[in-house]
């Protein structure tokens, strides 16, 4: 952590700390926030507060916080965890890859594991390396080139949930039967090709499908996808960067949408945070990441469980 | 028979997925960045072997296998069949050659072993790790020849074929892995 602390502040990186009880916990359809009482609910990410501080005209800002998500408990998942959240004013996607790269480096030096990590049996897909290289650059590869490598498909971003059906059908993948876009999207994706992500070195995955990208920004030239990437690495996803939304309109279009979803399917539906949208306009191009510190301990430790790097797992609380 | 939700998966859950009854051998929750959760499962077909990895989404549902596992005592061949007794009802069932297979040749008579079945059908019977059978018949071994690795066919009462160290005669009693087919050791001399 202290290696990690001394990157951001070399970086020119304000930390700061935005409140762990909110009013909109975030409308993202699959997530559900835990209620704090008072109307209030613990964040699942501290996303808004700090888009409002770069609105207010902080450029580079860090922090570490823990989130909170309910429903969540696995090898990979536990309902509290800690995340390390970072925006860059005037940045660039790449800017953030960067930084990506840089923090991993810093956490695998001061755990002694630089340049090479072993890959515990459970975290390796089919016919994935136990060995994870280190060293820069990490590959870099978009969604629609995966989908064309490993399931075969040509995936544009405007399908309608028959067709995407129709793909996934076609590569072979069983698909529930109340299956929304995304859903069959991520049926897709972990059957075929989520197992090869990150094997050998970590990968970043750019270049997500408009119907994913809540928060990011429309890619220019490409109306159908978004501004976003994930890094995966030895079988665990890292991190989540968007090149984030700033109109304030399209994205009280999306928070309207994503609301009707989770109404749709019987999830709390919390208000839309009126604060956020007032301060996008004023809001420069940014980049937003946020990276769980809980993996990446996993990482450069070689831990098969979340469990392993924690003092307290939550039912030993 | 009430459905199963995923969150009901747990090893040994016996379910049936594209007609078949499936035995969960593994199951991991995953929940990828701004998607829904699912369970990742490993499962073991229970007619073919066969083991599949299937991805499913929260809250799918899934119906369960008609399976149960009797144990039963094999009685005798009869015909292209083999009679078995449930050992608490005293029921008998015949059990055609072909369902058997190759385990007919390490299941004497008398021998308890599961049989298990789906849709009250029985499909296969899963024999003791390890049997202990008399050799009914083998060559002698050459006095002094014992150098290691070296077998002989022992024939027991099944019909079936074991490779034997040479030191061991008719009559001896030998321990067999089923699952191999190998000898494993001399437990009782002719």
């Amino acid at each position: 952590m202290r290696a990690l602390r001394g990157y951001f502040a070399a970086q020119g990186f304000l930390e700061v700390e935005t409140p762990a009880r909110v009013f909109s916990p975030g409308q993202e359809v699959h997530l559900e926030a835990i209620p704090a009482g008072h109307g209030r609910h613990l964040i699942t990410s501290p996303e808004y507060h700090m888009k409002r501080l770069v609105a207010a005209g902080y450029e580079r800002i860090v922090q570490v916080c823990r989130c909170f998500r309910a429903e969540e408990a696995g090898p990979f998942h536990q309902p509290e965890f800690t995340m390390i959240e970072w925006y860059r004013a005037q940045g660039s996607m790449e800017d953030l890859m960067a930084d990506c790269e840089a923090v991993i480096e810093a956490a695998a030096r001061a755990t002694k594991a630089w340049p090479t990590v072993p890959v515990p049996a459970n975290r390796r897909g089919e016919g994935g390396q136990p060995v994870l290289a280190l060293d820069r650059p990490f590959d870099r590869r978009t969604v629609r080139e995966l989908f064309r490598q490993y399931a075969d498909v040509a995936l544009r971003g405007d399908e309608s949930v028959d067709e995407m059906r129709g793909l996934a059908a076609r590569a072979g993948c069983q698909v529930a039967d109340d299956a929304a876009w995304d859903d069959v999207f991520y049926q897709l994706f972990l059957d075929r090709i989520e197992p090869h992500l990150g094997s050998g070195r970590p990968m970043f995955v750019s270049d997500w499908p408009l119907p994913l990208g809540a928060l990011a920004r429309k890619k220019p030239g490409d109306p159908l996808t978004v501004e976003r990437f994930e890094l995966y690495a030895g079988g665990l996803e890292l991190a989540n960067a968007f090149g984030e939304l700033t109109d304030p309109v399209e994205q009280r279009a999306r928070f309207t949408e994503e609301a009707a979803l989770r109404r749709q399917r019987g999830r709390a539906v919390y208000p839309v945070d009126e604060k956020l949208l007032a301060a996008l306009p004023h809001m420069p191009a940014t980049c937003g990441i946020a990276l769980g510190f809980d993996r990446l301990l996993m990482l450069v430790l070689g831990a098969s469980s979340i469990r392993d790097i924690l003092a307290f797992a939550h039912d030993e609380a | 028979m009430a459905s199963y939700d995923t969150s009901d998966i747990r090893k040994g859950l016996k379910v049936m997925l594209d007609g078949s009854p499936y035995n969960v051998v593994e199951f991991q929750f995953i929940k990828p960045g701004k998607g829904a959760a699912f369970t990742r499962t490993k499962l073991k077909n229970m007619l073919t072997g066969g083991v599949i990895e299937r991805n499913l989404r929260s809250g799918e549902k899934l119906e369960p296998a008609n399976v149960e596992t009797k144990t039963m005592q094999y009685l005798y061949k009869e015909g292209e069949s083999f009679v078995f007794m449930d050992t608490s009802t005293y029921d008998q069932v015949h059990i055609p050659d072909e369902t058997i297979g190759d385990d007919a040749n390490f299941m004497p008579e008398q021998i308890v072993v599961e049989v298990l079945f789906f849709n009250e059908r029985a499909v296969g019977v899963t024999l003791p790790n390890f049997i202990e059978q008399k050799v009914m018949q083998t060559d002698p071994g050459f006095r002094g020849d014992t150098a290691t690795g070296v077998t002989k066919p022992a024939r027991i009462s099944t019909g079936a074929t074991v490779p034997v160290p040479l030191f061991i005669n008719e009559g001896d009693t030998i321990k067999i892995d089923t699952r191999t087919g190998e000898y494993l050791e001399r437990v009782g001399r002719a």
